[in-house]
């Protein structure tokens, strides 16, 4: 018998005419696609269409094709399908995958349209007028309650006005993504350029390694099941902390990195030995309730002298619900992962088949918190699929403070959505702990690259305002009203609190 | 109580020519409660009629005034307070107001000069593209934005109060001055935020120092040399003239010059697909 | 699927109160005059100023109101209500005579005008809450009266209260404003403070009760502009109870306003900063308290700022407050003169009274400009503690049933 009954998913193909010979893929792939014996030789098998190879390749002679192999027509036995069977036919094994969740479900931003001014009132001019995206993340007041300043002024009564919010300069964050499902580098160029933003990255479960103590005010640090890095310095050290419940990607899961990708950086950082698996359960063993939420938010206030938390948790049916038991257990911010969101390492049937869509998640809390008459008391971050500024201006409209950029952010760095990070063996550098991996991101240049894209997107959100004819982002938010949908039906309508093209 | 209303309180305007008075080639008019359609129609009637002085008296918010009009070595009066989009599309003529004027002065106006001795409201000077405006007092939002300038068509504005936010917007050509002197809000800046916001050519110069948070990304803050001078001060003294003001008194203080960086500000902000 | 209006109406209306159908567009022109030292000016100057912006409506709506107006009933609740029919006068009437004392009930005095046709039937009335049901009900006599108010407008069908406060009266309907002040004999009245309004709707409904000033009590509001925000403004007010229930921005400013002033207790000047905020940059170049103040203001009410062009004055018994957008997209003239406080869409409004102000001046972006008549108080609404829903049916007669408070009537 063959060792598998799976065939090559792609076909690396070489033009040798063009070829110099020169044996940069063979350095370049990650996954050791090639030999070389006078020539490259790849094998087809290990191929993950990451395009590394492709881009470094100075002859430009090689490409990447899909194994356009038939399969005899079975609309409902999908290659994929066959695949999958013959794999734990093969293995016995959970199919483990990575990054978001690739079906064709429908995509709801791309059913969404935003409106414009025209006559009855001006659009505005984003370029020369002042067009205002700050944005301050955080639990805020009712009201604000002022007294007389003894000048013929105001000032603000003693305990009143915003307490702890973080100002963001532009309403995009970055998601978290731990160190050690990602390189150091990658995590330095994220708060490299998050400082440069006025922004925030986001650790992850995996601590926070020295390196970024210098960007600490622009670090978000996360508390998750597993505690690795988590002690009172790490959460003094954040300008506010998360604890993650859970993630859009897998929903009710915990998390495991593998002990060879946890080496002497990743171990001090994580504060496990190197070489042990590293395991984050799927509940946090100290909440098994909302109750138990509510302590644990108030002890890592009180460990931190009060900096806001928030609270991130997947996005799944009854997420309104839980939001709203979230933002009355004191969080100050809710984090709401779409099923689209990505992952370091999840099991194929979970991240395909768990959780709602992010576009609904929203709609569904900030209506609820709306409803309970406890919207201000915290703001909503959404992720899970932002891939372009019109996804975040559509996102800000259904009702989102800020929305938080993870997959995206890594194609800012060279990520070719390849769906292998679990591997280990990212030939981009990205998600990978192999030093001859890790340094092909020089935090520098990813740093730049990242600035450059948040900068084109809050620039095209400042676009969208203009036309919109408003000139601060709290004029959208929330704002379901410049909304329409096209090709939605009545019950998604009803869900998104917008209404059809036409009306 | 039982009283009856004066007339003409519901009308406004009535909607009736008004009087007009000849003697030699000037003309009066008197705009009392004149609507505007009938006010400019004898406006441009007695033009035609080879007027070279039209003087309007009793104007009160009556649109349109020279609107339009193509002529030279015409001048107009206007007494009272000129009404919005005067001087709209302009081609040669002399408007001078004794009094303020609304919103909407000079849109995009070819010729001529305007002078008005008083204050000016927003939008003045929208798009201009030639001829003058000299304004004595203080002016509102968005003073000439988006003036430009064409071969020998060149805008010049002078302004002799304080402005507010969006002064030169877009500006592209032509010539903006602002001294600060004739105001009523000695307590304020003189000029507002975002002045010279997407200036991409043309020159403001400023009677007086500015901050760098008061001025647009696109434009340099220099000292005005004294080859800006030479340029400013026939204009000035022009203004001076027109304004009854002392020339010495206006130029006693230095100026500033904001210009654009560049002619294509937003050359690096698009990537082509 | 097609959708048509009545089946979308359908829907649960908690998804898609967000607004109405019918988002009323519009610009418009507007005055305000107030004489600080108490003296009166005749309804004649207030129609004059409008009558000279007459180019800025288009005749689907005009409408004044006046303070200090009758002199004579200066402690009475003046009820000026429009009805469709006699039959819901006699229901109204019948309401009154319930909860109040009726000292005097007339027609509104008008005259035939060319142009003001379809008027409804109008009547004032003077009205004093009986002391012994105030007592029973446990209620203020602003309660008592706002609950009047709200269960005419939601429950008489054909009925409306065009205004209600003290010694004041809202004058309005559709037409344009000096057709409007003429058909009321608005000559025949002297105020201290008067407001007026033009209206230019794209789309409007052509309702009598829809057009400017709306009142609460003893506020009135008219408006010019359109605000892009309204609909986060909207859902905004919705997490309070109101309910904008006529697609108006004008409606959602004198909610925003109850919200602040009276259950907030923000003061005025600051609640106008936190409807036209002061830009990010300008707030960081201000001093640490200040900044800070307007910072949380902002972020507090960020969701109610009202962005994109507006100019709004809001008349009250013993003054006005008069203010426009952040960037001042929207005209203002202001001017005084002793010691009256005028202000306008266009400087001509003013002239047109005040031939020759001591000072003209145009407002900054945002800065409102404040007159208040000497030795009254600034009517807050301090007593008033209906629900914001009440409050909204009050404001703008919606056929929606409100949720009513107990009174035994
Ligand atoms: S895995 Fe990537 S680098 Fe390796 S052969 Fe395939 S495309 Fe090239
Ligand atoms: S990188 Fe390109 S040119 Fe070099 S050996 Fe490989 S295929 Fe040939
Ligand atoms: S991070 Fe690397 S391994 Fe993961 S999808 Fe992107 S390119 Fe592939």
């Amino acid at each position: 018998m063959p060792t598998s009954l799976i065939q090559p998913e792609f076909r690396v193909k070489i033009d040798y005419d063009k070829c110099h010979k020169c044996g940069r893929c063979v350095q370049q792939c990650g996954w050791g696609v090639y030999d070389f014996n006078e020539r490259p030789i790849p094998d087809d098998s290990k191929c993950r269409a990451c395009h590394r190879c492709v881009t470094f390749c100075p002859a430009h002679c090689i490409t990447i094709e899909k194994n356009t192999l038939a399969y005899r027509d079975n609309d409902n036995w999908s290659a994929d399908a066959r695949k999958a069977v013959w794999r734990q036919a093969e293995t016995g094994g959970v199919l483990l995958t990575s990054m978001g969740n690739p079906k064709p479900y429908q995509r709801v931003f791309d059913h969404l349209v935003l409106d414009a001014c025209q006559v009855t009132n001006p659009s505005i001019d984003p370029l020369r007028e002042p067009m205002e995206l700050r944005t301050y993340l955080g639990r805020k007041p009712d009201s604000v309650e002022v007294e007389p300043d003894g000048k013929g002024g105001f000032k603000l009564a003693e305990g009143a006005g915003l307490a702890n919010n973080i100002k963001l300069d532009t309403p995009i964050i970055f998601s978290p993504m731990s160190y050690g499902s990602v390189s150091l580098n990658v995590h330095k160029s994220l708060a490299m350029a998050a400082e440069r933003l006025g922004t925030l990255m986001n650790t992850g479960e995996g601590g926070l390694h020295e390196d970024l103590y210098p960007y600490q005010d622009h670090v978000i640090v996360q508390v998750a099941s597993g505690r690795f890095g988590v002690n009172p310095d790490y959460l003094n050290r954040g300008a506010a902390m998360e604890i993650k419940i859970g993630q859009g990607a897998k929903p009710g899961i915990g998390g495991h990195l593998p002990g060879e990708k946890i080496n002497k950086e990743v171990s001090g950082t994580r504060m496990i030995p190197q070489g042990t698996d590293a395991i984050s359960p799927a509940p946090h063993h100290d909440i098994y309730s909302i109750e138990d939420l509510r302590q644990l938010i108030y002890s890592l206030k009180e460990a931190s002298g009060y900096k806001p938390v928030g609270v991130k948790i997947a996005a799944v049916h009854n997420v309104a619900a839980i939001a709203s038991g979230i933002v009355r257990a004191g969080a100050d911010y809710v984090y709401l992962d779409g099923f689209k969101g990505g992952t370091g390492a999840a099991p194929q049937v979970i991240r395909d088949h768990i959780g709602i869509p992010i576009e609904v998640a929203i709609a569904a809390v900030d209506q609820r918190l709306r409803d309970e008459g406890i919207r201000n008391q915290a703001s909503i971050i959404a992720a899970g699929s932002i891939r372009s500024s019109a996804d975040l201006a559509k996102a800000i409209a259904l009702g989102a403070d800020v929305c938080a950029i993870g997959s995206a952010a890594l194609m800012a760095l060279g990520c070719h959505l390849c769906q292998s990070c679990h591997t280990g063996s990212c030939s981009w550098g990205i998600t990978t702990q192999k030093p001859e991996l890790t340094r092909r991101i020089d935090p520098e240049w990813g740093a730049e690259r990242l600035v450059n894209l948040v900068h084109a997107w809050s620039h095209e959100l400042q676009e969208i305002l203009g036309a919109l004819g408003v000139n601060a982002v709290e004029s959208l938010r929330g704002s379901r009203e410049r909304l329409r949908s096209i090709g939605l039906d009545e019950q998604m309508n009803r869900v998104l609190g917008v209404k059809p093209a036409g009306l | 109580m039982t009283r009856t209303m004066a007339p003409g309180v519901v009308e406004g305007y009535l909607k009736v020519a008004p009087t007009v008075t000849r003697d030699g080639d000037a003309v009066t008019i008197d705009a009392n409660g004149v609507y505007y359609k009938q006010l400019n129609e004898a406006v441009r009637q007695a033009i035609d009629a080879g007027a070279a002085t039209v003087r309007i008296e009793n104007v009160n918010g009556q649109r349109y005034i020279g609107t339009g009009v193509k002529a030279s070595g015409v001048r107009i009066e206007v007494h009272g307070t000129a009404g919005n989009d005067m001087a709209m599309f302009m081609d040669g003529p002399e408007i001078e107001v004794f009094g303020n004027a609304q919103d909407g002065v000079g849109n995009t106006m070819n010729a001529g000069r305007v002078v008005v001795h008083g204050d000016a409201g927003d939008v003045l000077g929208y798009g201009m593209r030639g001829g003058r405006v000299y304004v004595k007092g203080d002016v509102g939002y968005r003073v000439g934005i988006h003036m430009k300038a064409y071969e020998n068509l060149v805008p010049i504005m002078v302004c002799g109060g304080k402005a507010r936010d969006f002064f030169g917007e877009y500006m592209a050509g032509g010539m903006l001055v602002l001294l600060g002197m004739n105001t009523q809000f000695a307590e304020q800046p003189l000029v507002g935020g975002f002045t010279g916001a997407g200036m991409h050519g043309g020159v403001i110069y400023l009677r007086g120092s500015v901050e760098p948070w008061q001025c647009g990304k696109e434009v340099g803050i220099f000292q005005a040399t004294e080859e800006d001078m030479a340029e400013l001060t026939p204009i000035l003294a022009d203004y001076a003239e027109a304004m009854g003001m002392d020339i010495e008194q206006i130029l006693a203080e230095p100026f500033t010059k904001l210009a654009p960086f560049s002619h294509r500000p937003y050359g690096k902000l698009y990537a082509p697909m | 699927m097609p959708y048509d209006l009545e089946r979308y109406d359908t829907f649960d209306v908690r998804r898609y109160r967000e607004e109405s159908p019918f988002k009323i567009h519009g610009g418009c022109g507007l005055m305000g005059m107030c004489d600080e030292s108490g003296a009166l000016r005749s309804g004649e100057d207030a129609i004059l100023a409008m009558a000279v912006q007459h180019d800025r409506g288009n005749g689907l709506g005009g409408g004044f109101a006046g303070y200090g107006i009758y002199p004579e009933f200066p402690d009475h609740f003046a009820f000026h209500m429009m009805y469709h029919d006699v039959a819901a006068k006699e229901e109204a009437e019948a309401l009154f005579d319930q909860y109040f004392t009726v000292d005097l009930a007339e027609p509104m005095p008008t005259r035939p005008v060319k142009g003001i046709t379809d008027a409804p039937l109008l009547w004032r009335y003077f009205l004093k809450p009986y002391e012994n049901k105030l007592e029973q009900a446990e209620l203020s006599a602003e309660d008592y009266v706002v609950h009047v108010v709200m269960t005419i407008n939601s429950s008489v069908d054909g009925a409306f209260v065009a205004s209600s406060g003290k010694n004041m009266g809202a004058f309005k309907g559709v037409g344009y404003p000096e057709e409007i002040g003429h058909f009321f004999r608005l000559e025949e009245y002297a105020g201290h403070t008067w407001v007026g309004h033009n209206r230019f709707p794209t789309n409007t409904p052509g309702w009598w009760g829809g057009a400017h000033p709306f009142t609460l009590l003893d506020w009135s509001i008219v408006h010019n502009g359109e605000i892009s925000s309204y609909g986060i403004n909207n859902r905004y007010l919705e997490q309070f109870g109101y309910k904008c229930a006529l697609g108006t921005d004008t409606e959602v400013a004198a909610y925003l306003f109850d919200l602040m002033l009276r259950r907030h207790k923000l003061p005025l000047s600051l609640a106008c900063k936190a409807l036209a905020s002061p830009l990010w940059d300008d707030i960081d170049r201000m001093p640490e308290d200040e900044a800070a103040v307007m910072r949380s203001l902002r972020a507090v009410y960020g969701p109610g700022m009202l962005n994109g062009p507006f100019a709004i004055v809001l008349g009250f018994n013993g003054g006005m407050v008069a203010l426009n957008d952040r960037i001042k997209l929207r005209p203002l003239v202001a001017a005084r003169s002793g010691d009256t406080v005028m202000v306008a869409s266009e400087e001509s409004a003013i002239r047109a009274v005040i031939p020759e102000p001591e000072h003209v001046w145009a407002p900054k972006a945002g800065e409102p400009v404040i007159a208040r008549v000497k030795d009254m108080e600034w009517p807050i609404h301090g007593d008033l503690h209906l629900d914001a829903s009440a409050i909204s049916c009050a404001v703008t007669g919606t056929d929606q049933s409100c949720d009513t408070v107990e009174v035994n009537a």
